[in-house]
């Protein structure tokens, strides 16, 4: 097969831009099969391929040392929801709330908090970042039971199914969830599903100090409200604050709200309190522009982490702000477009310094990519990634330069 | 006399000494009676006599033992308490078991980070019961959990009754050392969960030993809940019973735990424990729900309610401990049970989709009075996890082959639903051929493809879990594609 031969591919323009760097060429197959003969077309010739769903996070992860395609996966556009079981598999393309919307209909969800608007079920998993609301039911990685991908050379594979309990053979999915698309492009997914809660009480309150801050997680921790979010979010200007989010029946969240209010704030005035039966609009949603930092921490430290970021930020003039899940240890730190990659290099260093903290760059902007600024830190396993990337993808095509193992500085190994 | 049955082979007999090195002398079990001892897990119809067993206590020597097998090219095999259902821990004849048996230390209970880190051979139970003062408990479960390791369930994967709301264990491990096949001491994770890059841990959970071993793991800890309540409720039929359950899924009330038994199962169980089940009971389910206080009451409600209108004839529900342990002693018993009623038996694992439940049950009956073979269903009826009991009398010419027959017309059954051949069993050697039922040569290749980046010369647990080799007769090594006789239709994929 020829090039001109692969149906629908075109030359690349600025709109197909990863990461500042334009695709030679860019394709939407139209149906999985389609998907696998242009990657085996591309194995053929020797591209680099990159990845793109809704194209929310074409700016996240590493910049491409190359891309020869970009794949469009908006093509694989599928919902098979079996409702009496709980399960639904989607086409990769399928964009993230036009599942929610079909799921919701069926009273159910698929119960992640998305944290980009606009964003398809594959580029959710791709770069597998969770929302806040992974409490009760697990992160995005715990929620997919099978998943399709095609690999490098064209080939599709299937690991997983399509019921909740089931261990036969490896889980592959895992190793594709937050993998940006370096193993493989991911064809489509099973999900677990639960149904919608038929209440939800959000508490909101302030927390003046990091003592304050930690004395709240410590009550939160010992009671037995079983949370669905416990959210941080502490800029470094203004007033920091904890949201909790209750979910259940009516009666039971009034109940357990009132007596978690009553452990968490003794003696704060009702007017620093606000509780609220739905979640804002903005819920769990990450800022479209600037630089994101991962965190990853011991629960315990959460609060210190943020309150850290913080300091660093104020210490570097930068006005960054911390949300995440205190109760996971996962936070993000955003940080203002423009910021110096003096500013970056402080906060990322003096987040990295501590034993135990993780800070990966989720995306940078681009004068930082020039700088050549660490995006990962330490790598634990980084040796053992690289040894199934070389066998998954010996030829190192896909996504190069985009992720851990074919980053263009090597990031460091534990 | 001496004792010259099952020798050494001498590939393995080199090695002696230098593990002896490694683990000390008590460490290095070489006399055959010994060894025989560790011929099978718990599936007893595989055996093997290892070809020299190894206790180790530290990460440390485990790399070290598992240096000198990569050095030397001799195949090893990990086992933690030998529980296992599907013959992952069957030694190989001619190779090292790794038994971590030793290693039994709870490193640390943290309750501010809601962890526990501990050495693989603690059992599942101890786990639980180190972290109660702080008022937690680790979640997954596994049937065995008095008994079996950690460091088995992070090999197998284990679920349990309590998984269809708590998840498995991959849903419980944040952090892993794990000595790779190479002899490398990896740390992966850690108290804090998603460490950056791919997702290594949940990729090596659930990979039988094939992918080296775990020396340490952290495992997240779970609040103990305010309130639970245990609810039994008894049909005339078990599509009535099966009715109830899928009336409580669709209600959106998520128990942690429904189990259900049929009239053999409950016959076997009454003989056994006089577990004092409703007479007359065709079906019992058992649900329990645990949580805030709040809402176990409002759940509580509901189930009953959906109960009764499937059509229970009798519930009963259990607030206390005690009163529990009443309901679960009857479901717990059932397969052991099942030897009361049964000279012999295999315990099936397969799972379908919940929705499929009734009519795989009844293909089930059906397979049961074609063949004459009577079949015990006692299983996970929220996530369609069946484990039927096939009950035969290896005294009779032929039943065994019979009972065999349904056991595996079970299987494909529930892969003909959607679902899978093993849900927490795992696939060991003793359903390494039947992967190709579920999966495509292409996906076993790809799963092979992974296995083989850590383990390029497949020391790791050989003919565990993939088919190797993939047509069952066929000489082992790496293959891509359809095979060739399976191509010219001159051969059938298991």
């Amino acid at each position: 097969m020829t090039r001109q031969g692969i149906e629908g591919v075109r030359p690349g323009g600025p709109e197909d831009a990863v990461c500042g760097v334009v695709p030679a060429r860019a394709a939407r197959p139209r149906d999985v099969d389609g998907l696998a003969g242009l990657l085996a077309e591309a194995a053929r010739n020797g591209w680099s391929v990159a990845v793109r769903g809704g194209g929310t996070a074409l700016d996240w992860g590493g910049r491409p040392a190359s891309a020869d395609l970009l794949v469009d996966t908006g093509g694989l556009v599928r919902i098979d929801h079996d409702a009496g079981d709980l399960v639904v598999e989607v086409g990769a393309g399928t964009p993230v709330a036009e599942l929610s919307a079909v799921l919701a209909k069926a009273g159910q969800r698929l119960s992640v908090d998305p944290v980009r608007a606009g964003g398809t079920v594959g580029g959710l998993l791709a770069t597998g970042l969770s929302g806040p609301r992974r409490l009760l039911t697990g992160a995005l990685r715990d929620l997919v039971i099978g998943m399709t991908v095609v690999r490098p050379d064209g080939v599709m594979a299937r690991s997983g199914g399509r019921v909740v309990k089931n261990v036969a053979g490896y889980d592959l999915a895992k190793l594709h969830v937050g993998g940006y698309g370096t193993l493989g492009v991911i064809a489509s997914a099973a999900f677990r599903l639960h149904p919608l809660p038929p209440a939800l009480r959000l508490l909101e309150l302030p927390l003046p100090s990091l003592a304050h801050a930690e004395r709240r997680l410590t009550v939160l921790r010992a009671s037995h409200a079983v949370p669905a979010a416990v959210e941080l979010d502490w800029p470094v200007e203004g007033r920091s604050r904890l949201r909790v989010v209750l979910e259940g029946t009516p009666e039971g969240v009034d109940s357990r709200a009132a007596g978690l209010l009553e452990s968490l704030a003794p003696g704060l005035p009702a007017e620093e309190v606000r509780v609220a039966d739905r979640l804002p609009d903005d819920w769990g949603l990450l800022p479209a522009e600037g630089t994101l930092i991962r965190l990853s921490v011991p629960p315990a430290e959460a609060a210190a982490a943020a309150a850290r970021a913080a300091e660093l930020g104020g210490a570097v003039d930068t006005d960054v702000r911390t949300t995440g899940s205190a109760r996971a240890g996962t936070l993000v730190t955003a940080v203002p477009p423009g910021a110096s990659v003096a500013a970056v290099t402080v906060l990322l260093e003096g987040l990295r310094s501590h034993s135990g903290w993780t800070a990966t760059v989720v995306r940078a902007e681009e004068h930082l990519h020039a700088a050549g600024i660490d995006l990962w830190g330490e790598v634990p396993g980084l040796a053992v990634m690289r040894a199934v990337k070389d066998a998954m993808d010996p030829g190192h095509r896909m996504a190069p330069g985009r992720f851990v193992t074919g980053a263009p500085h090597t990031p460091r190994e534990e | 006399m001496p004792d010259t049955a099952d020798p050494i082979p001498a590939a393995v007999a080199a090695l002696v000494p230098r593990l002896r090195e490694i683990c000390g002398e008590d460490g290095v079990l070489t006399d055959a009676s010994r060894r025989r001892v560790y011929d099978s897990d718990g599936i007893t119809h595989h055996r093997e006599v290892p070809g020299v067993v190894v206790l180790p206590t530290t990460a440390e020597q485990v790399a070290a033992v598992v240096g000198l097998c990569a050095e030397t090219g001799v195949p090893f095999v990990p086992r933690g308490a030998g529980t296992g259902l599907s013959g992952g821990a069957l030694p190989h004849p001619e190779g090292v078991l790794l038994t971590t048996s030793r290693m039994r230390r709870i490193v640390e209970v943290d309750p501010d980070n809601e962890c526990a880190v501990v050495e693989p051979g603690v059992t599942n139970l101890d786990v639980s019961r180190a972290a109660a003062p702080y008022g937690y408990y680790y979640a997954p479960d596994p049937s065995s959990q008095q008994v079996c390791s950690v460091g088995g369930n992070v090999a197998e994967n284990s679920g349990g009754a309590h998984c269809l709301k708590y998840g498995f264990t991959v849903n419980h491990v944040r952090g892993l050392d794990v000595v790779t096949p190479d002899g490398a001491l990896v740390r992966l994770g850690g108290k804090a969960s998603e460490a950056p890059g791919h997702d290594l841990i949940g990729a090596f959970i659930g990979s039988e030993g094939t992918l080296g071993v775990a020396t340490r793991i952290t495992v997240g800890l779970t609040r103990l809940p305010e309130r639970t309540v245990t609810l039994l409720a008894a049909f005339t039929s078990m599509d009535a019973g099966g009715r109830a359950v899928g009336d409580i899924i669709a209600a959106g009330v998520l128990p942690s735990a429904i189990e259900m038994m049929d009239a053999l199962a409950i016959e076997a169980a009454e003989a056994a424990v006089a577990c004092d089940y409703p007479a007359g009971a065709a079906a019992v389910l058992i649900v329990e729900l645990d949580g805030p206080a709040a809402e176990v009451e409002a759940e509580l409600a509901e189930v009953t309610r959906l109960c009764a209108a499937a059509g229970s004839f009798e519930t009963r529900t259990a607030a206390d401990a005690d009163e529990r342990a009443r309901i679960w002693k009857g479901r717990k018993s059932a397969f052991a049970a099942v030897g009361r009623i049964s000279p012999s038996y295999i315990v099936q694992d397969g799972v379908v989709p919940r929705t499929a439940l009734s009519e795989v049950l009844r293909r089930i009956t059906e397979l049961s009075e074609e063949s004459g073979i009577r079949v015990a269903n006692v299983f996970h009826a929220g996530d369609g996890n069946l484990h039927p009991l096939v009950l035969f009398d290896d005294a009779e010419p032929g039943a065994g082959e019979r009972a065999e027959e349904v056991s595996g017309a079970i299987l494909d059954l529930c892969v003909e639903h959607g679902g899978s051949i093993t849900g927490e069993h795992g696939v060991g050697v003793d359903k390494a051929c039947k992967m190709p039922r579920m999966y495509s040569p292409d996906d076993l290749a790809t799963f092979d493809l992974f296995r083989r980046a850590l383990d390029p010369e497949g020391i790791a647990n050989p003919y565990k879990l993939l088919p190797t080799p993939r047509l069952c007769g066929e000489r082992p090594g790496v293959r891509t594609g359809v095979h060739p006789l399976v191509e010219s239709g001159r051969a059938e994929q298991f």
